[in-house]
């Protein structure tokens, strides 16, 4: 893919800077003449809509440092003072707190999708493997955002989660102590936590340059699965991909603005609207949504070690994925078993997210009497999460690894122009083909 | 099919994320047709007036309101905005407010604590010189502080009005610790007093509700409303209710203003870009 350059200086002073800085041509290259798959759909557009809300969480945090107190005294009323006094602090707040849930909204989706086309095998795996780290310092960032405001829900969840790394024998309590700044969460562990909440969507930017450096490598994959083979099957990066991922960040975009302008309280916890107190531990400590399937992975296993180990573990899959997936197809467009299969994930990974939001012993199905198996009634939410688990796990260590070898798949295209694409031309072939022209 | 699914996956996460419920046992709140629901409510100026009434001369007894300063009574879209005053400081009814108050301070001159009438620029002020006290005050229970209690509970302003007037009569078999009240919206847990002699009853789970510290405050015409409003419990429990939710997110208005003026620009520019995709891509099949 990485072909020669095709671009040409049009005047002196970029011809003088090209042979001493290419930078003009290194984006030329990228996103201008690059050439994408034509076939791509609305799911590719993804990656561009990711690249837009890290650029809105860094300017619309960058904003909110400016005004924000780092101390356990201070930390909730200057929230409160952004909200009350600052200028549209309510604004540049309520985008940064609820850009962070369409920032995961958006990540599942684009990870969902390289899960589905098969992305993430040969020649792909560093852009996959670069793509879990981004996903991990996601993880990591947001939950140290969280634990800014210092309401109780940043507070109790803080106390939780870094009390799981306290779990694991030997290392644990060193960890802990090391991450806490203390023996317990605290002024110090705010002030860590905001400055390495601070640094990290920094360090994902690092981590994305390379994510689209290893892509600009390889090339796109397509819902085909199938390599470009010439000309015919690609379309230059502009205008065709720039148009078309710009209409699918506008569209994204209204739904962030509906949830900004018109609920935006409705994916937060009423309870992160109290001011920290060590002393009184809310009922029900939950995590943000895009953490809740982490959570009922964790409580699903009876020993805490094990859970850690299982909630890590989770993760920890998706790293060993293209070493996992025997199949030589690359799409599921063409594997209707493995089709089947990922819908069911999809089923299990959105059962794990209610489980998390659940309390573990309370009944799935109400009022239905049965029996109990180990600690608990086999109707209740940690049952229906260990299920869950056990699936998740089994189709990512037993199901792909399986299916590949066992499986019949549809014949695959021999390109991807040569199949009838779903969208012909609207004009007849022939008539203006300008558009190619202008780019 | 598959593209079926994953919208109905994701709305189903969305959902998943909202109601995050405990098994809280209280009664569900009332449904209360306040002015400021949906896209384009607002609120309702008189009510913010009779609910900050209803705060002043009942509840500032026992609750601080530390966020909230007198001048904030005059912001746009706040109780005693007047378009006049442009800066609420200037509004004379806020300094009238304001002035009725007193604050501590400090003597410059002296060192000596004192008090003084409060100004716009101050704060309301707290009841209690420090937690110790309040509590000390209160059998033992915290007042929490109501700046942002309409959204630091799940129900927000229906919950309040309902909690307000919630004080019914014990259930039959159900024993009130003294210094509690029972109420039947706050979410709690009565196990504690829950007894029953009747064999049948005896499985039966305890009623919703909770045991609560604070005494029932409100009651019919205990506040007398300037604008002519039939003083009720259940009215002066709506409006000081509607006064909590205006003191938690004064910029309600500005948001969903700015918010309409967002959403025309965002569709149109959507459409906009979803013609020049149309017109880019007309001549290429994908
Ligand atoms: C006599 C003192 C007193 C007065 C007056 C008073 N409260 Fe309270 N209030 C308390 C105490 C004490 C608590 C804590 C109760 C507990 O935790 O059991 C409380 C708790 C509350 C809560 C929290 C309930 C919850 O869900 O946790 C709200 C809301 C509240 N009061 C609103 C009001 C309003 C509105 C008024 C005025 C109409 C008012 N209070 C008047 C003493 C008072
Ligand atoms: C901050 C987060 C991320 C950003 C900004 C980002 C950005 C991008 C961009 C711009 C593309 C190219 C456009 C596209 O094909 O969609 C891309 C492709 C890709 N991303 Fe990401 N990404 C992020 C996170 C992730 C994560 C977490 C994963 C998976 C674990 C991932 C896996 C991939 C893969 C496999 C591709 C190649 C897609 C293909 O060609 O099929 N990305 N990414």
């Amino acid at each position: 893919m990485s072909g020669h350059s095709t671009y040409e200086p049009k005047n002196g002073f970029s011809r003088w800077l090209d042979q001493r800085l290419p930078v003009t041509r290194l984006v030329w290259d990228s996103f201008v003449d690059y050439p994408t798959p034509r076939n791509l759909n609305y799911w590719w557009t993804f990656g561009g809509i990711l690249s837009l809300m890290l650029g809105v969480q860094i300017v619309s945090g960058i904003v909110l440092a400016m005004h924000y107190t780092p101390s356990a005294s201070g930390a909730f009323a200057s929230v409160e003072h952004i909200m009350r006094d600052v200028n549209y602090g309510w604004l540049i707040r309520y985008t940064h707190a609820n850009g962070a849930s369409m920032f995961f909204m958006a990540v599942y989706i684009h990870m969902l999708r390289g899960l589905y086309y098969g992305s993430f095998k040969p020649p792909r795996e560093v852009l996959w493997l670069l793509g879990c780290v981004i996903y991990g310092l996601m993880m990591a960032t947001a939950f140290m955002g969280y634990v800014l405001p210092w309401g109780q829900m940043s507070f109790h969840g803080a106390v939780v989660i870094t009390n799981i790394i306290g779990a694991i024998p030997v290392i644990g309590g060193p960890i802990l102590t090391w991450l806490q700044g203390g023996f317990a969460v605290d002024n110090a562990t705010l002030n860590r936590f905001f400055s390495l909440h601070y640094l990290l969507p920094f360090m994902i930017a690092g981590v994305v340059v390379l994510h689209v450096w290893a892509l600009h490598v390889v090339g796109q994959n397509n819902p085909t699965g199938i390599d470009p083979k010439s000309k015919v099957d690609t379309l230059p990066f502009t205008p065709y991909a720039t148009v078309k991922d710009g209409f699918a960040m506008s569209v994204f975009l209204i739904l962030f603005a509906v949830f900004v302008f018109y609920m935006p309280n409705s994916l937060g916890h009423a309870d992160n609207y109290i001011e920290a107190n060590p002393l009184v531990t809310p009922q029900h400590i939950v995590p943000e949504w895009y953490f809740l399937p982490f959570y009922a992975i964790l409580r699903a296993v009876p020993d805490k070690v094990m859970g850690v180990v299982a909630m890590f573990g989770s993760i920890g899959v998706l790293f060993a994925l293209p070493w996992l997936d025997t199949s030589k197809v690359r799409s599921m467009r063409y594997r209707p078993m493995a089709k089947l299969y990922f819908i069911i994930l999809l089923v299990v990974c959105v059962t794990l997210g209610f489980c998390g939001a659940k309390l573990p012993d309370d009944q799935v199905i109400p009022g239905l009497e049965t029996f109990k198996v180990m600690d608990s009634d086999l109707n209740s939410f940690v049952w229906l999460s260990r299920l869950a688990t056990l699936y998740y796990f089994a189709y990512f260590l037993i199901i792909t690894p399986l299916l590949g070898l066992i499986e019949t798949p549809k014949p695959t295209p021999e390109t991807i122009a040569s199949p009838a694409l779903s969208h012909p031309p609207t004009t007849p072939a022939g008539a203006a083909a300008d558009a190619e022209k202008k780019g | 099919m598959l593209r079926k699914l994953t919208v109905i996956a994701a709305a189903a996460m969305t959902l998943a994320a909202g109601p995050a419920l405990a098994a809280s046992h209280a009664e569900e709140p009332h449904d209360i047709a306040y002015s400021f629901e949906g896209p384009f409510g607002k609120f309702d100026q008189a009510q913010l007036q009779r609910g900050y009434k209803v705060y002043r001369e009942v509840c500032s007894a026992c609750h601080s309101m530390k966020f909230v300063s007198f001048r904030n009574l005059g912001d746009k879209g706040g109780p005693f905005y007047d378009p006049k005053y442009p800066n609420p400081n200037d509004n004379p009814v806020v300094k009238a407010l304001a002035a009725d108050i007193q604050v501590p301070d400090i003597d410059t001159e002296t060192g000596d604590a004192i008090t003084r009438p409060a100004t716009p620029a101050d704060r309301f002020p707290h009841p209690y010189p420090n937690d110790y006290a309040a509590r000390a005050g209160n059998g033992g229970a915290l007042p929490p502080d109501l700046s942002v209690i309409a959204k630091g509970r799940e129900g927000g302003p229906e919950y309040l009005a309902s909690y307000l007037t919630g004080y019914l009569a014990p259930p039959k078999g159900l024993t009130v610790p003294a210094g509690q009240y029972y109420n039947a919206f706050f979410p709690g847990d009565l196990s504690s007093g829950w007894q029953t002699d009747r064999a049948e009853d005896k499985k039966d789970p305890p009623p919703h509700g909770g045991f609560v510290a604070m005494p029932p405050q409100l009651a019919d015409d205990k506040v007398s409303f300037d604008d002519g409003t039939k003083s009720t419990a259940h009215q002066q429990a709506v409006d000081v209710a509607a006064f909590l939710m205006w003191a938690a997110e004064p910029k309600m208005e500005q948001r969903k203003e700015t918010g309409f003026a967002v959403m025309i620009y965002l569709v149109l520019f959507a459409g906009l870009l979803y013609a020049s995709y149309r017109r880019v891509w007309r001549n290429e099949s994908h």
